[in-house]
């Protein structure tokens, strides 16, 4: 059965393809994603206050190597299936090797829905894969230019040579680092872990109790940007679309594998195979477009947030779960 | 009342450039700026601002003819070849052209 948040989306979705007039302001948007990204970090820091570092630290060294390993892995599968160029292909696996802080609030609330128990202090991981992702995908662009450069010369044929990538990793860094996303989800899980659950008590109403209906009120509207990308599909081809729907489950077993050796519970390597599944549509569009202008952000967003997050929503996490269940 | 001529110099371009453009503009001597969030589109895409990685902003700058022109033309050789980028200019009377 749906989560009943899951039907928001469809809503949204719903709107988008009769060409209702629906929309929401944009300074809500802001707000719910402020919201949700504070409300995820803190109750993950709650949790964490709980924990011993001998728990936790294996799970921290897993998640920024998965991190940093799905772009590479993803990176030749788009240059060489989905033929894509350098630029593109790392934006692509920039924006799934990072995580959808969404999917990972839907994946909970199928959980809970589900009563399965899974590891309350998950949000450290959301914080955890947001950035890495998207480090490996600009090297990976970087790596690519570097290749083209030197084919060029060889050829000695470049008329219009693009120009030179200039941010430093200094201001890249900063972007990523201090991004909104990375930002308030580590913000949320200091407070929530400094304060603990009776310190953070007198906020519960307004962040735990009111976290279900936001949710569904974000999932409104990114129903109707989901819906928006719909229409672009058939510029992208078959393979971009083959690509955003097969990666998502590919990459679900890598996760839910990681989780099952990290000793994680069932819920825990549902939840694992849901973030490694899921892809960024708003911190790494963000980051992409500053340092790696060549790619087409488009692209990256279409397959994202047009199909790999409401197949993830849809059909995707209750199959990580019945992955999970397989594993257990 | 006395007026003194200043160039307005528009440019529409990707929310992601505006700390760069801000930047760039106060370099090459820009006095002031006012950015305003846009909606708009083009042939080959729209922009609806609905969410962050797709907003657009309108910057506006009241400056000297030179400043106006220089700012352009980084703007262009920077940016133009992969971030959707138009700009303008028009000739303004300003009450206190200090400020500008």
């Amino acid at each position: 059965m749906l989560d009943v948040v899951v039907l928001f989306f469809l809503l949204g979705l719903l709107a988008r393809l009769v060409k209702s007039d629906l929309a929401l302001p944009g300074a809500l948007y802001e707000t719910l994603s402020i919201y949700l990204l504070l409300a995820i970090g803190l109750k993950g820091g709650i949790e964490l206050s709980k924990q011993s570092l001998q728990t936790v630290l294996p799970q921290v060294l897993w998640c920024l190597a998965m991190g940093l390993a799905i772009p590479c892995l993803l990176y030749p599968v788009l240059r060489r299936m989905v033929k894509l160029s350098g630029y593109d292909a790392a934006s692509v696996a920039a924006h799934y090797g990072s995580v959808s802080v969404v999917t990972f609030a839907v994946a909970s609330a199928y959980l809970q829905q589900q009563q399965v128990a899974f590891e309350a202090h998950a949000a450290l991981w959301v914080a955890l894969l947001e950035a890495p992702g998207i480090v490996a995908g600009i090297a990976l662009a970087r790596w690519s230019a570097r290749g083209a450069s030197q084919a060029d010369q060889a050829n000695t044929a470049t008329a219009n040579p693009p120009p030179a990538l200039k941010s430093t990793w200094g201001t890249l860094a900063h972007d990523v680092f201090l991004g909104k996303s990375v930002l308030l989800l580590v913000g949320g899980l200091v407070i929530g872990t400094s304060m603990g659950e009776a310190g953070t008590a007198p906020i519960a109403p307004l962040f735990t109790v009111l976290f279900k209906g936001v949710l569904a009120l974000f999932l409104l509207e990114l129903g109707l940007v989901a819906g928006a990308r719909l229409g672009e599909l058939k510029r992208y081809g078959f393979n971009l679309i083959a690509f955003a729907l097969v990666a998502p489950m590919a990459l679900a077993v890598l996760g839910a594998l990681g989780g099952k050796l990290l000793g994680l519970s069932t819920g825990g390597v549902a939840i694992m195979a849901a973030l490694a599944a899921s892809a960024s549509y708003i911190a790494a569009p963000t980051a992409m477009r500053i340092a790696v202008p060549q790619a087409n952000a488009a692209l990256s967003i279409t397959a994202a947030l047009g199909i790999t997050f409401p197949f993830n929503v849809i059909v995707g996490i209750p199959l990580y779960l019945k992955l999970a269940q397989a594993l257990a | 009342m006395i007026t003194h001529p200043k160039k307005l110099l528009v440019i529409i371009t990707e929310a992601a450039l505006e700390k760069r453009l801000i930047a760039d503009a106060k370099r090459l001597g820009a006095q002031g700026y006012t950015v305003y969030d846009v909606r708009g589109g083009s042939q080959h895409a729209t922009h609806e601002g609905a969410w962050e990685a797709d907003r657009m902003i309108e910057i506006k700058i009241i400056c000297d003819e030179s400043v106006a022109q220089a700012v352009a033309d980084h703007v262009i050789a920077q940016y133009a070849a992969h971030y959707g980028v138009s700009l303008f200019f028009t000739d303004v009377q300003v009450a206190r052209p200090g400020k500008f």
